[in-house]
Formats: C-alpha cells, sequence, structure tokens
C-alpha cells in the first residue's frame, strides 16, 4: 500500500509515494539516492544508520518512512558544507578516527546529536549526580556513543574527535 | 589518560577520508544502477537433508514479482571444486541456512514479502552440529590442507622432558565460534549484458572474485568486471566470494540486462560467509628451574564443515615461538553438518596465541617468575624447527619497552590482592607473532599524465585498512615527486591484477608491486617521461624467501577489573608495542593496530557465536545476540612500534600490520584478569559468571 | 512483511475504535520494537494506527504529589525531565541503561512498557516458541538459555521481560492508565505484566483496542534516595543479565521503608515483595542484605544456562543495598 509523503532531507524538500513498509532508511537510501546513513543491521542494533531526525539522533532503520511524513532528515553528506567538513567530521579526518568507512556517517551523527543533547544538560547512565549539570570526559563521550558500533575498532580515536570537536 | 596516543609525525591523513566521514564513498550496494530488482534468498530450515518440494504459487502472484528461482529452474554451473559457489545445482541440504533459491522483485518489501510466502517441503535426516573431541568425527587434515605447514610436528621426547621438568603447566583452552561481522553486509549487484557480467561487489579483492565467477559461469574472465572501490570491513569473511555472489548473478540471468541488487541481512552473515571455527586447545609445557622451556606441546581441535573443509591450524602458534628442546604441535579437525569456517583475522594465531600465552603466563605464576622475563628467557637465537635466521626478530625490545611504559616494574606478582572499591584489579602480558607474507602476482602500471603528474593503477582493495594512502605515499616516494602528483586507482579488475587483500600482506605485495613498477618505468622511460609514458610491471621472487624466518611480533600489555560483586570485567589500559618493519603511515598503522587490539578486546569479553546443536545455527545471530566491543567496552588503547629495518623481507621493508594487533590481545586480558581475581578463566569468552563467587 | 495500511491517529476515541474494531491493527509509537518484530515476522499487523501524535507527550508534577507521565513522552525526554532526575533517580537510571541514544530518541514511555521478549527463538521464526505460536513448544527451555528467567517461570515458556524502564516504574509501585473501548482503568504496574504459565503468549493484562495513556507515579519521597544497577555483558547497549530497582528510607541504621524490584529474572519486572519483607524494620547490614536477596531468590529454579543469575542477583542486591544506605547514613 503506497502513501504519499514529503521529507526534507538534507535542505532539500522531497516528496515521493512510498509503500508504508519502506523504513525510514530504505526510503533515503533506495528511493532517493542518498545513500550516507548506512544499513548495517536493519535492526537498531548497529547505529550505521542514524540521522538526525527533527534535530535528534535516530536510526532510520527501525521508524516506517509514512510516519515521518513532513521531518527534517539531515544525513552526515548534509552537515560538510559542500567540501568543508562539520568540525566533527574534521576531528575525525585528522585523529583517523575510522578506517572502513561504513559506520562513520553514523558515528557522525550521533555525534552531533549527542553534543547537542550535552548540551541541553542530558544525563547518561555514567553521570555521576542526576541533580548537576554534565561535564562531557571519555566516560561520558564513551557511554553515549556506545550505539554506534564500529568493527574496525576505532573507538579510541573517535572518543579523541569528539572531544576536541567539543572543545 | 587519553585514548590512542598520536605519533610525532602522523602521515598523510585517508585520502578517501571526506567521502567516508560524509558519507558519499559508495560501497557495493549503493551504486547508481537503472531499474534495479532486488533479491531475497530462500534458505534451508534444516540442517541436513533435502528439498522434496517447492511451492511457489503464492508467490509468484505478490505484485511485482519477477522470478522465484530455485533448483528446479536455475541454469547449471560449471563445478569448480568450490561447493559454496554451487548454487541450486541440486536438492540437497548441507547445513542450517544455506542457500535454497531467490526471489527477484521490484522491491526489497515485496521480494522479502514473496519469499516469505514459498513453501518448501524437506526430508530431514539427522545431522550433527556439536562440536566435541570423539573419534566418529575427527581426523588428521591431509598435509596440502594448508599450503604452507603441515598438521603435525614432533622433535625430540617431549613426554620424558615432561616427566624431568621442574615446572610443568598441562592445560586445556577453548575458543568459541567467532562471526566476523564487518560493519558492512555483503553485498553485491550483478548485471548482465552483451559484454559479460559487471559485480558492484564487496570484497578482499576483486580479481580474485572475477577469477572464480567466470569459469563458474563458463564464460572468459575478460568478459566479467568486479568494482569495489570502497569495502565496509572485511576480517577475511570477503576474502572468497561466497554463495551469494554466484546466486545473485544466476538470478541475473533471467533479468534481460536488469541489475539484480542483494545485500546480505546480518543474521544471513552468521550462516552464509564464514566464521572463526571453535577450537579446543591442550598446551603442556615444561620448565627447568630457570624457567627455560624444556617440553612444549600444543595440541588444537577445530571444527570443519562436512560440506567444504576449512582446515585452519591453531597450534602451530607454537611451532616457531620459543625455544624448546623438544616439540610435538598436532592439529586435528572434526566434520559437522554446519556452514563453512573461513580465515577470520589472524586465523589460527589469534586463537592459537591466547592458549599458548595463557600457558606461559600459568608457567610464569607456578615457577615465580615475572612473565616478561619468562619470555625473554626463551627468546630463540635462530627460528626453532627451521633453524633459519630471522629477517629480524624484536620481541624482547617490544617486551622491554612495553613492559617500561607501562609501568610494569611496580607490579606486584601475587593474585587477587588489589583493590580499588568493588573492583578487583590486575595486569597481564602476551606476546603477539604474526608470519611476514608476500603474495606474488599483481602487477602494477605508471603513467605520466602530464606536467608531473602520475597515474597508478593496481587492482588492490582498499578494505578499511588504508592501502589507498600508503600505496599513494610508497609510489610517490619511488617516483620522487609530492604525495600529491600520485593519483591511485584500485579495486576495480579495470586495473592490473592484484592479490587479495588478506594475510597482512596488502602493503608488502602490493607495495612492492608498485615500486618495482615504479623502477621498470623509469628504466623503461627515464626521469622526464612525456605526457602518456606507461610501463606495467610487477614485482620478481624475493631472493630472500625461503633463507630467513620473517615475523612481526609484538608485546601487549592489559589492565582488567573485575567487579567483586558480579564479575563484570573491564579493560580500563592496554598498550601495544610492535616490530613490524618499516611503517608506511604511523596515521593510518597505528589504527591498524589499534583495530586489531580493539577486537582482540571483543573476542576477550564478549564474542561467541553460541550453537544450539539440535537445530544446528548460531543462535544469537544478530548484533543484539552476539556482542562485539561497543564505545564504552574500550578505555585508552595505547599503540607504538619499535623502529625496525628490515632488508630481507621485500623491497618496501613492510612485514604486514593488519592482524597482529588481535595476537595476544585475549591471552594478555585473561592473565591480567587472573592477576586481578586469583581465577583462571581458560574457555573465552570472559563473561561475568565465569568470575562469580 | 505483509502489506499494511497506516494511519496516524489524531484523537485517541478515534484511535481506539480503529485498533479494537480490526483484530488485525495495533497501535505504533517510536517503532523501535514493533518495526523490528514486523521485519523479523513475528508481527504481522494489517494496520498500523500511528499513536505519536496524541497529546500525551508531556510530563506533569500533579497537585497530590504524583507525577503523570504520558505514553508518547519519549524514554529521553523522560530521563532528562528534572522532577524525575531529582524525585526518581531510579527511573531516569534506569532509562539512561536502556539502549542506546538514538533509540531512546524514538522509544515512547508506552512503548517500553509494551516491549516483547528478547528470547533469541521467540524472535526466529524458524525455531519453535509457545509465546510466538502457542502449542509449538519452548526451544529455550532445553537450549540456550542463559538470558531466561529464574523466577516465575513455567514449563511453556522461560522468557524474561526486557525493559529496564519497567523495573523501576514496579519499583515505584506506578500505576498505568489504560483507554479502551470500554472506557478508562488504571493498572497497576506490578500487575501490567503476566507470569506466562499456559498462556505466555499473552504478556500482559490488556485487552485488543486498549491504550496506554500514560502512567503515574506516587509522591514516595524516599524514591529521591533510589538507584538502578544493571549487570550485564557489554559495559553499554546490552540487555540486563540481571538488574536491581531498589529505593530504600533509613532511619539511624533501621530500613523504616524499602522498595525492590529486579529485572533479566522473570516474565514480568519482578517486584522483591520477600525481600522487602526481611528488610523493613531491619539494620541495614550486610547480613540482612544476603538474608533479603535469600528469602527473594528462595524460589529460583535455574536452567543449564543461567544458574549464575541466582549469585549475581544476590550479590547485586546486597550491592545495591549497601550503596543506598551508606549514602542515606552519611
Amino acid at each position: 500500500m503506497d502513501s504519499e509523503i514529503t521529507l526534507w532531507v538534507d535542505g532539500r524538500r522531497e516528496t515521493l509515494s512510498v509503500d508504508t513498509r519502506t523504513t525510514l532508511l530504505d526510503a533515503l537510501r533506495e528511493r532517493l539516492g542518498v545513500t550516507s546513513p548506512k544499513k548495517g543491521c536493519d535492526h537498531g542494533q548497529c547505529g550505521a544508520c542514524t540521522v538526525l531526525l527533527d534535530g535528534r539522533r535516530a536510526t532510520s532503520c527501525l521508524t516506517f518512512a509514512v510516519a515521518n511524513d513532513e521531518s527534517e532528515v539531515v544525513t552526515a553528506e548534509g552537515l560538510a558544507e559542500g567540501d568543508e567538513p562539520h568540525p566533527v567530521q574534521r576531528a575525525l579526518l585528522e585523529n583517523d578516527g575510522f578506517q572502513c568507512g561504513y559506520c562513520t556517517p553514523g558515528q557522525v551523527c550521533s555525534a552531533v546529536g549527542m553534543l547537542d543533547e550535552v548540551k541541553s544538560g542530558w544525563p547518561s547512565y555514567v553521570t555521576e549526580d542526576l541533580d548537576e549539570s554534565v561535564e562531557l570526559d571519555e566516560d561520558e563521550i564513551r557511554e553515549r556513543m556506545s550505539g554506534n558500533l564500529c568493527r574496525c575498532g576505532a573507538y579510541a580515536n573517535i572518543v579523541t574527535a569528539i572531544r576536541e570537536a567539543a572543545e | 589518560m587519553t585514548g590512542a596516543t598520536r605519533a610525532t609525525s602522523p602521515g598523510p591523513e585517508r585520502i578517501e577520508g571526506h567521502a567516508k566521514v560524509t558519507g558519499t564513498a559508495r560501497y557495493a550496494f549503493e551504486h547508481p544502477v537503472a531499474d534495479p530488482l532486488y533479491l531475497h534468498p530462500l534458505r534451508a530450515t534444516i540442517a541436513r537433508g533435502r528439498v522434496t518440494s517447492v511451492d511457489t504459487t503464492a508467490a509468484e502472484r505478490v505484485d511485482g514479482v519477477r522470478l522465484v528461482l530455485t533448483h528446479h529452474n536455475a541454469e547449471a554451473l560449471v563445478p569448480i571444486g568450490d561447493p559454496e559457489l554451487a548454487v541450486l545445482q541440486s536438492d540437497e541440504i548441507a547445513f542450517r541456512g544455506q542457500l535454497i533459491g531467490a526471489v527477484v522483485a521490484e522491491t526489497q518489501e515485496s521480494a522479502a514479502h514473496a519469499a516469505d510466502l514459498v513453501e518448501i517441503r524437506y526430508e530431514r535426516m539427522a545431522h550433527d552440529s556439536d562440536f566435541r573431541d570423539d573419534a566418529d568425527i575427527v581426523y588428521t587434515p591431509d598435509a596440502d590442507a594448508s599450503p604452507m605447514l603441515s598438521p603435525d610436528l614432533e622433535e625430540g621426547d617431549v613426554d620424558a622432558a615432561l616427566a624431568d621438568a621442574a615446572f610443568t603447566v598441562d592445560a586445556t583452552y577453548t575458543t568459541p565460534t567467532e562471526h566476523h561481522n564487518p560493519l558492512e553486509p555483503h553485498a553485491v549487484i550483478a548485471a548482465w549484458d552483451d559484454d559479460g557480467l559487471t559485480l558492484h561487489d564487496s570484497n578482499q579483492g576483486s580479481h580474485l572474485v572475477r577469477d572464480l565467477i567466470a569459469p563458474l559461469f563458463g564464460v572468459d574472465k575478460e568478459r566479467v568486471s568486479v568494482i569495489s572501490p570502497h569495502v565496509g570491513g572485511a576480517f577475511g569473511s570477503k576474502g572468497m566470494p561466497h554463495g551469494h555472489v554466484a546466486l545473485t548473478a544466476l538470478a541475473a540471468r533471467h533479468t534481460a540486462g536488469r541489475p539484480v541488487k542483494y545485500a546480505l541481512s546480518r543474521t544471513q552473515m552468521f550462516e552464509l560467509v564464514g566464521y572463526r571455527p571453535p577450537t579446543r586447545q591442550r598446551v603442556r609445557l615444561g620448565a627447568d628451574r630457570e624457567g627455560r622451556l624444556v617440553a612444549t606441546e600444543h595440541d588444537s581441535l577445530e571444527q570443519t564443515s562436512r560440506f567444504k573443509q576449512y582446515a585452519e591450524q591453531s597450534a602451530s602458534a607454537s611451532r616457531e615461538m620459543y625455544t624448546s628442546p623438544n616439540r610435538r604441535v598436532t592439529n586435528r579437525l572434526a566434520a559437522l553438518d554446519v556452514p563453512a569456517p573461513t580465515w577470520m583475522r589472524a586465523p589460527g594465531e589469534a586463537g592459537g596465541m591466547y592458549a599458548l600465552e595463557s600457558a606461559m603466563d600459568e608457567l610464569a605464576v607456578s615457577a615465580g617468575i615475572d612473565p616478561v622475563e619468562l619470555r625473554l628467557r626463551n627468546e630463540p637465537e635462530v627460528a626453532p624447527v627451521s633453524g633459519l635466521p630471522f629477517s629480524s626478530r624484536n620481541l624482547p625490545a617490544c617486551l622491554r619497552e612495553g613492559a617500561e611504559r607501562f609501568g610494569w616494574h611496580e607490579r606486584d606478582p601475587r593474585p587477587g590482592v588489589r583493590r580499588e572499591g568493588d573492583w578487583l584489579v590486575g595486569t597481564g602480558v602476551a606476546a603477539s607473532s604474526f608470519p611476514s607474507l608476500f603474495f606474488p602476482g599483481s602487477l602494477a602500471t605508471i603513467r605520466h599524465e602530464s606536467g608531473g603528474k602520475y597515474r597508478v593503477e593496481i587492482g588492490a582493495v582498499d578494505i578499511g585498512t588504508g592501502s589507498r594512502t600508503a600505496l599513494t605515499q610508497l609510489a610517490a616516494e619511488a617516483l620522487e615527486v609530492p604525495v600529491e602528483a600520485v593519483e591511485l586507482w584500485l579495486g576495480s579488475t579495470e586495473q592490473p591484477h592484484a592479490s587479495l587483500a588478506g594475510g597482512s600482506a596488502g602493503t608488502a605485495s602490493w607495495g612492492s608491486t608498485v615500486v618495482e613498477a615504479v623502477r621498470a618505468f623509469r628504466t623503461e622511460h627515464g626521469h622526464d617521461p612525456v605526457s602518456g609514458a606507461e610501463t606495467t610491471a610487477g614485482a620478481g621472487k624475493n631472493p630472500d624467501a625461503g633463507e630467513y624466518a620473517m615475523h612481526s611480533y609484538g608485546a601487549q600489555f592489559a589492565e582488567v577489573r573485575v567487579n567483586a560483586d558480579t564479575g563484570e570485567v573491564r579493560v580500563p589500559r592496554m598498550l601495544g608495542v610492535f616490530a613490524a618493519g618499516r611503517i608506511v603511515n604511523p596515521r593510518t598503522a597505528r589504527s591498524q593496530f589499534l583495530g586489531g587490539m580493539t577486537m582482540g578486546i571483543s573476542m576477550a569479553l564478549h564474542e561467541h557465536s553460541v550453537v544450539d546443536e539440535r537445530f544446528g545455527h548460531v543462535v544469537n545471530h544478530d548484533l543484539a545476540g552476539y556482542h562485539i566491543a561497543g564505545n564504552a567496552d574500550v578505555g585508552s588503547v595505547e599503540v607504538d612500534w619499535i623502529d625496525e629495518h628490515d632488508p630481507h623481507v621485500n623491497p618496501v621493508g613492510v612485514k604486514g600490520i593488519g592482524e597482529i594487533g588481535i595476537v595476544g590481545t585475549a591471552a594478555a586480558i585473561g592473565n591480567a584478569a587472573h592477576h586481578a581475581t586469583g581465577v583462571r578463566v581458560r574457555d573465552l569468552p570472559l563473561t561475568p559468571e565465569k568470575f562469580l563467587r | 512483511m505483509k502489506p499494511f495500511d497506516y494511519q496516524r491517529a489524531t484523537d485517541a476515541d478515534s484511535a481506539i475504535s480503529l485498533v479494537s474494531g480490526d483484530p488485525e491493527a495495533r497501535y505504533i509509537g517510536g517503532g523501535t520494537n514493533l518495526v523490528d518484530h514486523m521485519k523479523l515476522g513475528i508481527a504481522e499487523p494489517g494496520k498500523l494506527v500511528d499513536i505519536t501524535r496524541l497529546p500525551y507527550d508531556s510530563v506533569e508534577s500533579l497537585p497530590d504529589g504524583r507525577v503523570r507521565i504520558g505514553a508518547t513522552v519519549r524514554n529521553s525526554d523522560l530521563a532528562a525531565e528534572p522532577v524525575i532526575r531529582q524525585r526518581y533517580p531510579v527511573l531516569a537510571q534506569a532509562l539512561l541503561s536502556g539502549a542506546s541514544g538514538q533509540l531512546r530518541n524514538l522509544a515512547t514511555t508506552g512503548g517500553n512498557l509494551l516491549q516483547r521478549t528478547r528470547c533469541s527463538y521467540f524472535q526466529d521464526v524458524t525455531t519453535p516458541c509457545n509465546k510466538r505460536e502457542p502449542g509449538s513448544g519452548c526451544s529455550a527451555l532445553e537450549g540456550w538459555n542463559r538470558h531466561h528467567a529464574v523466577l516465575g517461570a513455567s514449563e511453556r515458556c522461560v522468557a524474561t521481560h526486557p525493559s529496564d524502564m519497567a523495573v523501576a516504574l514496579a519499583a515505584l509501585d506506578a500505576d498505568v492508565l489504560v483507554e479502551g473501548p470500554d472506557g478508562q482503568r488504571t493498572v497497576p504496574v506490578t500487575e501490567l505484566h503476566r507470569l506466562p504459565g499456559d498462556e505466555p503468549e499473552r504478556d500482559t493484562v490488556l485487552r485488543h483496542g486498549e491504550l496506554v495513556t500514560a502512567v503515574e507515579l506516587p509522591s514516595l519521597p524516599f524514591a529521591s534516595r533510589s538507584r538502578y544497577r544493571k549487570v550485564r555483558d557489554r559495559a553499554s547497549f546490552a540487555f540486563a543479565l540481571v538488574s536491581v530497582a531498589a529505593a530504600v528510607e533509613l532511619v539511624e541504621g533501621t530500613i523504616t521503608d524499602v522498595r525492590i524490584a529486579l529485572g533479566g529474572l522473570a516474565h514480568k519486572p519482578w517486584r522483591a515483595t520477600e525481600a522487602e519483607r526481611v528488610l523493613r524494620g531491619a539494620p541495614a547490614t550486610e547480613e540482612t542484605f544476603r538474608a533479603a536477596a535469600d528469602a527473594e531468590l528462595a524460589a529460583a529454579r535455574t536452567l543449564r544456562d543461567n544458574e549464575f543469575k541466582v549469585p549475581m542477583t544476590r550479590n547485586t542486591l546486597a550491592s545495591v543495598l549497601r550503596e543506598l544506605t551508606r549514602q542515606e547514613g552519611s
């Protein structure tokens, strides 16, 4: 069963007719050719499909496109200004925070969303005092970025990169 | 302490870095193709038997379905000796999850839905998927099962030496089935046209894929193109093409030129693309009063598949590591009705060195000798068994440098006596080793474009290792031009033939090829070549091959914390110091070591594919059930290396760094966990219940 | 996945009539569990009614001291809510221990409560499972059951409930507000989830068409000293092996009131009433903590792979109580 929806993707308005079964991730990748968000597991268990959905990081594989009519999607491609990478991307390049690159766009969106969450004062499971404001140390970054698996094992560099980008 | 340490001269950033951080680098499934169709496989739900009937009526009625393919309507493939590639050639089922058909449709959604509607009936036969030491299933692999080593080795009299030894260890270690799980699932787009077959494929060597798929379909190699500019991790699972490539190409025979796309689901990856087989290893060590080994015995039993033999040889880790006058090494296989195992990062070494280096720690404890010192006392002058000189061997330097940097000398050797809050704290060490391999047969083309710009082509692949960057550097260095003046092309059969990315041999093999091709280019065209001047050449045979024993070495140090109440294990700190010949690009090389060590942490703490022998399949077949280390599981990981100039290994002096990082990590962590708790766990992974008291 | 119709509900009444009138219809919130199940073939709804735009997206402090949490409040928003962080830290911690940041941004309060077991056999349509297909048998009973129940299980099903949030809510004596075709009702969260018994296919007492609209927390002043401790295989982003939600009221070294619920042990969040009974009025000593744990775990029945859950729970409960009573005493 098809349904017409409108999505804002990296600033572009896209109107398309989707099968209700199509996830947001598949709509982006297979219908709109936006392949920056990756399919690593298709079940919310790896984080490679993470995008900023209406400003917040979200796994795009576990939400149907049809449920996101009129939503705004920003991918790692949209975070860069042409040749100029976003500061998180710049820091990942400098710190070699990736190898194969397949988890990377999800790591980027997740990190950008995560830094906003910290700015809003959101605690994490490792935040000692829930009443206090959050200080973004390495344990906080590790915990908050644990929804993004990296099989190449670049975590140590990813943490350093995010720490630098946050400064 | 911050994450990974940074080299003073970091080397260029990854050439394809911008494309990767923005997600614009195209992986196999992402290549824009006109009018694609989507494939969803049909897979066996029994472990052994045969398909007796297939009813495709309901599936064919689904809107958008273009083809239901089974062994009834699949064309005959040419037998090329690889059972994995011989898909849909009969009704036989050799393992659960085997490919037995496919639905091809206009959308992924329709294909998946229609596949659910295909009704398959089976004749079940008894199966055996229970890995165990039982004469019914255990055999000795042929000597030619592994091209490099015979399965067994016997020197001296191990039993007599053990009987006389001052200190002995006799311990059995077990390692589980592990799955590679690269983040990019195996994926392929196949399209046939008048010129032949084009595959956009995720692999570790496009030429190898072509060389196997072309004869399978009975076509000339020149009529098959394989394009793989970016590969989202592989770790051995993309080394050989698996059944899905054949299946997709087979389906695309029926679609009148329309491309067929297929990406495996994560769950399918637990059955169709190989795994590290489980092992059961007995290690017996005997030492004299000073801790010098007088006997080394290592017997390994590993799983293989009745469907397709894969002979891993974990016990071979003990052939050349330490000096020992008496030595026995045996490798046995247990054949079961399971999918075929394959190479996984440091195949043999990862599991074998876990056993040997854990046993060395046990020996150190029983002899009351510091484990770093124990290893230094057993350092061979020439390679054991072969008697060859080492091309270079800097394990002692790695151990000493690592011990210094880690603060090893302040260590109290007593186990189970340090506690910080709820956590028991310990440290451990293990040595690493991996052979330095060189794969012959690669070619590179060097072409002077104009104005000092060069185009270098080699059909290598960058699976995340940084080969695109390292080869560009090596080409620029040999050409004596800036890195920016070299444009490197790889990742496709459009480029000259190259060996596969494996065995940590990529930079050694391809780098030597590029350097030798530049020499040939200069010989032919001089230092002021005309525009369009071009030479294709490869590297010759290494005159030192067979004259020296060639390995990388390393020493790994781990701090481990074990929760006194819950048994949870944490690794807040690791240090790896390696000696691996020339390091071409410190920035990307560090990531290779770091990545190997991180996968080693994952192996030590988490990885375990649980087989339910009643069904014959892995039950925790997704990333929520099969844990790989997440960000919070990895603390500070420091990586460094010893400057090492090795004139013998190959023309670029590179020893290989892709796999050694995972070798020894699990032992270092297990040894540290023992130091923390006094509990010796000999069964990976180190899950909390094993430390509960 | 079979084709389905999708409708976005604009008000509760129409949502309820859309679902209750159609046995194949289901509500969908954040989707993190239902979409997963549809992909796995476990759930095959013919119609989805999207409730995320219903007006249940706020957290209100009520005049009587209770706190009402709307059913569509996202897990991440709830965990960040100041009133939750200050008055019910156990709930904030439980939420933050669940899933990952990007999933918590999607997952809703109602959906989290109603998520289904992560039993591998339940999630695999090629293996028998009484919960998925009544009467087909339980594969876990004699299979891989490391993550399975040690309390309240039956011969038909040994699955555990995966939610962290629900464990904290069980400890807090929260109520679930439900609206259905026959009107509203309130179900204590401890009675929302069922034990498997002979009907493991039924996770909860909800009837088809009933919609969770809110969760209410009682005032419970001593819950400001509460804690959620989750033991798992990975340091983060993993389901609980065992978990403990606890709140303690301590007066001069004596436990005067206490709430405990356990996760990872049963088909439902396990309210540890036996442990509470031992603790209430007792001195806050290691001996009491162990006695309380033993009392609760006396009924435990372990399987091939999950024996460890008994000592792990005992130790974790003692550890949490130690910490909470140390905190309160200082």
